[in-house]
């Protein structure tokens, strides 16, 4: 029996919520599938409100490659505003697709995409509101199977006890591969319920099921090992890797939704994976190997995708967009053809180079030169050497410079606080560092009105990182020396308002930390946060400090753990990591030696890029199979006419 | 459909424009903009078979093929019904007037009739709204041409009653909405709709104030 839409119930409710659009779907490309006519179907969540959730592209990309399938139905639904969730609530309305208006308690599996931590409390919500346990151990066998995915499944302890499953790594190959486990299990009839369909998944190596797994502690806290619970379940399970992206062009047809959202462009990814070697950085390690579009298919995806849905900007996307082996000829040959159009590129996620500068004015050839965003991270050259993120200070002015004196009025800086063995003095020569680059910028362009914005925040250790051992700064520390660095850039009038500086407080980084590194015993954290209230804790009007302090103090009261232990305890070599059996593919004692070099006592010690220097050994491609796929192709774009 | 507000629909006509390759005209400046203008667009939540634009377009088109390019391309829920060669003077100093439809879900009609006979014999009827600047009062009564209580309609769940209003509301400033006309059924006959109404434009054009109707604005 087909299940039906909700949205005859839902419309008369509309009109009492804020931005009804949000809840009504109809976006231009979204399928709309016979629910009789397929044998598997997906309901896929992103957990946050629908302006942030709908432009995503993991999403998007699954979407469409599960839609394709003629066998297959994939549905979205996003985490309803405080309101909605109210007058659901009152109305007995359960979690809803968009697309048909179907409740998702229906559909066979629920994917999750975890971009963030803060996202875990909009998952007990949904489930809640769906009808669904929100214990995986307590649903019933025609419940959903909820599989969580995105980057922070990579250590998908803290909400284990939510999930029926996660999958590590790029979602195209196995999104298909579960599909083909469920379509079997059901056509057999679904024998011995959903623990058979968990066993099969897991089976294959590539689908982690929690709850086959079994943690044992230490009476200090400490883990002591995490073991299979049954037969036929692997010690380890691996992460998943796409390759020759050029065969995988999605999304084809992007979403055109009716309300507005953070992000209205259409976007391509030019590469997946990024082997820079920035120690702090989670994607970067784990999305490994790089491996490159080629410039012909960027081409015809971006052409594609404007016809497709109208958008008038493209964005290039990656993890360092400008690392790209025929970028420069992908920024002419883009530039011309939409030359005198009304299509804009973007290029986010540069690195500091004089280089990209050049690429910058290919890609505002209109004009419009409005600001560039550097992210140098660390404040002091020898702290960028300990995050092996080697800019050196007169790069960046020579940066600054290129960019000012190219009609450039604006230059945004990011950095983070709280980096291993950082003193004041490192997060204070960001001061020094803004204030020449006015100095610069002033004399270069010869004018007074150009701007450099200073923006913050605190760092995180990440697992699967060289930092995942790392201590934590405490929010404290993190706020006193943020506080000397506002001070020391409002000092001197001189720089006044041409110095503008942004920050966060440490708080909501140590539950982020607290997320990021913890293990099964945060799941009752994260209920009892939900049950009191927790909701969107990656707004900062939602989120409370004090409601988590507060939860996480009562319920571990009886642990040998507390907040602190999660985040300011730096961990040795030997401690089994929440996260060890899940493999991202590098080779844990490679990470291990790469924080010793961060820590090197004469100065770290650097890692050049895999792309041109000879392989280090990270582990990922043996243990994986995988290569690094890069060009040069040699091919070059055509004019193609423009069409009028 | 109905919920989405006129910038909504503006983002999504103007991308339905581009992907239909219509040879729109662009405003001349840092920033070019298609030369689209939206005439009275009607209030988030209602429903409407006589919203208009005017659309510049750089050289002469065939109307009909215009047409169903646009219809093609815009998403589903909107819809292209008439495209005519602009005329003479603004398209907006053509639709003096609104003919619109509100159904009341679960209100008996001998209620709607009461409210309506008391809010008619009323001169002036004050209303509040909340706007960007904040609360603002203004008369409703005075824009109301024709306001009746339609015959009883089939609910959408069988057994409830239901009633329709009839309401035609001259244009002007500030402008009146119907549920400005709703609030004001309330100000004077304490009347309240117990679920959200349906409101539907069915007519915008130039008023004939004898008759109290709406008429084409093409003709």
């Amino acid at each position: 029996m087909p299940a039906a839409s909700l949205f005859s119930r839902l419309e008369p409710l509309l009109p009492l919520v804020q931005k009804p659009i949000q809840y009504v779907g109809g976006e231009l490309n979204s399928a709309a599938k016979d629910w009789d006519a397929v044998e598997v179907r997906w309901a896929l969540m992103y957990p946050d409100a629908y302006e942030v959730g709908l432009p995503n592209q993991g999403v998007q990309i699954l979407y469409e490659v599960l839609n394709e399938r003629d066998w297959i139905l994939a549905e979205r639904t996003y985490a309803v505003l405080a309101d909605m969730e109210a007058v659901m609530r009152e109305h007995r309305i359960p979690q809803f697709t968009v697309d048909a208006h179907r409740e998702v308690a229906a559909f066979d599996l629920v994917g999750i995409s975890f971009a963030t931590e803060l996202g875990y409390t909009n998952l007990l919500t949904a489930l809640d509101l769906a009808g669904i346990a929100l214990h995986a151990v307590d649903r019933a066998d025609e419940h959903p199977i909820v599989i969580a995915g995105g980057h922070a499944a990579f250590n998908p302890e803290p909400v284990a006890d939510f999930i029926d499953a996660a999958v590590l790594g790029d979602g195209e190959e196995v999104v298909l591969a579960v599909s083909e486990v469920v379509r079997e299990w059901k056509a057999e009839g679904s024998p011995r319920g959903r623990v058979e369909l968990l066993r099969r998944l897991a089976a294959s190596g590539g689908v982690y099921v929690p709850r086959f797994y079994d943690v044992a502690y230490r009476s200090d806290g400490r883990i002591d090992s995490v073991t299979p619970n049954r037969p036929g379940v692997p010690a380890t399970v691996h992460k998943h890797t796409l390759m020759d992206l050029d065969s995988w062009p999605y999304p084809r047809k992007p979403l055109v939704p009716l309300a507005e959202t953070v992000h209205e462009r259409y976007s391509v990814e030019i590469f997946r994976g990024c082997t820079r070697g920035c120690r702090f950085c989670q994607a970067g390690m784990i999305t490994r190997p790089v491996r490159e579009r080629s410039i012909t298919t960027i081409a015809d995806m971006v052409e594609s995708g404007i016809a497709n849905s109208g958008f008038e900007e493209v964005g290039l996307l990656s993890l360092s967009s400008a690392d790209h082996s025929e970028i420069a000829e992908v920024a002419k040959g883009l530039g011309d053809r939409y030359e005198g159009t009304n299509v804009s590129l973007s290029l986010p996620s540069t690195r500091v180079d004089a280089f990209n500068i050049t690429l910058a004015n290919e890609f505002s050839r209109n004009g419009r030169r409005s600001g560039l965003t550097f992210a140098p991270e660390g404040g002091s050259e020898r702290l960028r050497r300990v995050i092996n993120k080697m800019v050196t200070e007169d790069d960046l002015i020579r940066t600054v410079a290129a960019a000012y004196s190219s009609g450039w009025r604006q230059v945004k800086l990011y950095f983070m606080c709280g980096l291993p063995t950082e003193t004041d003095d490192d997060v204070l020569q960001i001061a020094d560092l803004a204030k020449r680059v006015i100095d610069t910028g002033r004399e270069v362009s010869g004018r007074r009105d150009i701007r450099c914005t200073v923006s913050i925040g605190g760092f995180i250790p990440k697992p699967h990182t060289p930092f995942q051992w790392a201590a934590q700064l405490d929010a404290e520390t993190t706020d006193a020396r943020l506080a000397k660095l506002r001070d020391a850039l409002r000092s001197d009038r001189q720089y006044g308002k041409a110095i503008v500086f942004r920050y966060h407080d440490g708080k909501p980084g140590v539950v982020e930390g607290m997320l990021s590194r913890g293990d099964r015993r945060i799941g009752r954290v994260i209920e009892a946060v939900w049950r009191d209230g927790g909701r969107f804790d990656g707004w900062s009007e939602h989120f409370s400090y004090e409601r988590w302090a507060r939860c996480a103090e009562e319920v571990l009261a009886n642990e040998p753990v507390d907040v602190d232990w999660y985040t300011t305890r730096e961990r040795s070599f030997d401690e089994v990591l929440p996260w060890d059996h899940l493999d991202s593919g590098l080779d844990r004692s490679w990470l291990w030696e790469d924080w010793q070099d961060a820590l090197y006592p004469t100065g770290a010690v650097e890692v050049e890029d895999c792309r041109w220097t000879p392989c280090y050994d990270c582990g990922v491609c043996p243990q994986m199979g995988t290569d690094i796929q890069i060009g040069p192709t040699g091919r070059s774009l055509l004019p193609i006419a423009a069409v009028r | 459909m109905r919920f989405t507000s006129h910038r909504d629909f503006g983002r999504a006509f103007e991308r339905a424009v581009r992907r239909a390759q219509l040879p729109v005209a662009y405003s001349s400046g840092f920033s070019p903009h298609p030369r689209i203008s939206y005439a009275g667009a009607s209030p988030t939540g209602s429903s409407s078979s006589a919203e208009y634009l005017e659309l510049a377009l750089t050289r002469h088109c065939d109307v009909g093929q215009l047409g169903e390019a646009l219809d093609a391309a815009l998403p589903q829920g909107l819809d292209v019904l008439t495209v005519v060669p602009a005329g003479p003077g603004a398209l907006a100093d053509r639709l003096e007037a609104s003919d619109w439809q509100v159904l009341l879900p679960g209100v008996p009609p001998a209620e709607a009739h009461r409210a309506v006979a008391t809010f008619l014999r009323a001169d002036v009827v004050d209303v509040t709204r909340k706007t960007k600047k904040g609360l603002r009062s203004f008369d409703c009564r005075a824009a109301v041409v024709v306001l009746e209580a339609g015959p009883v309609a089939l609910a959408p769940e069988a057994g409830s009653e239901c009633a329709i209003l009839r309401l035609v509301l001259r244009h002007g400033t500030p402008s009146v909405r119907p549920d400005d006309v709703l609030a004001g059924l309330g100000e004077v006959a304490g009347f309240s709709a117990p679920v959200p109404p349906l409101s539907d434009r069915v007519a915008q054009g130039p008023l004939d104030a004898a008759t109290g109707t709406v008429g084409d604005p093409f003709v």
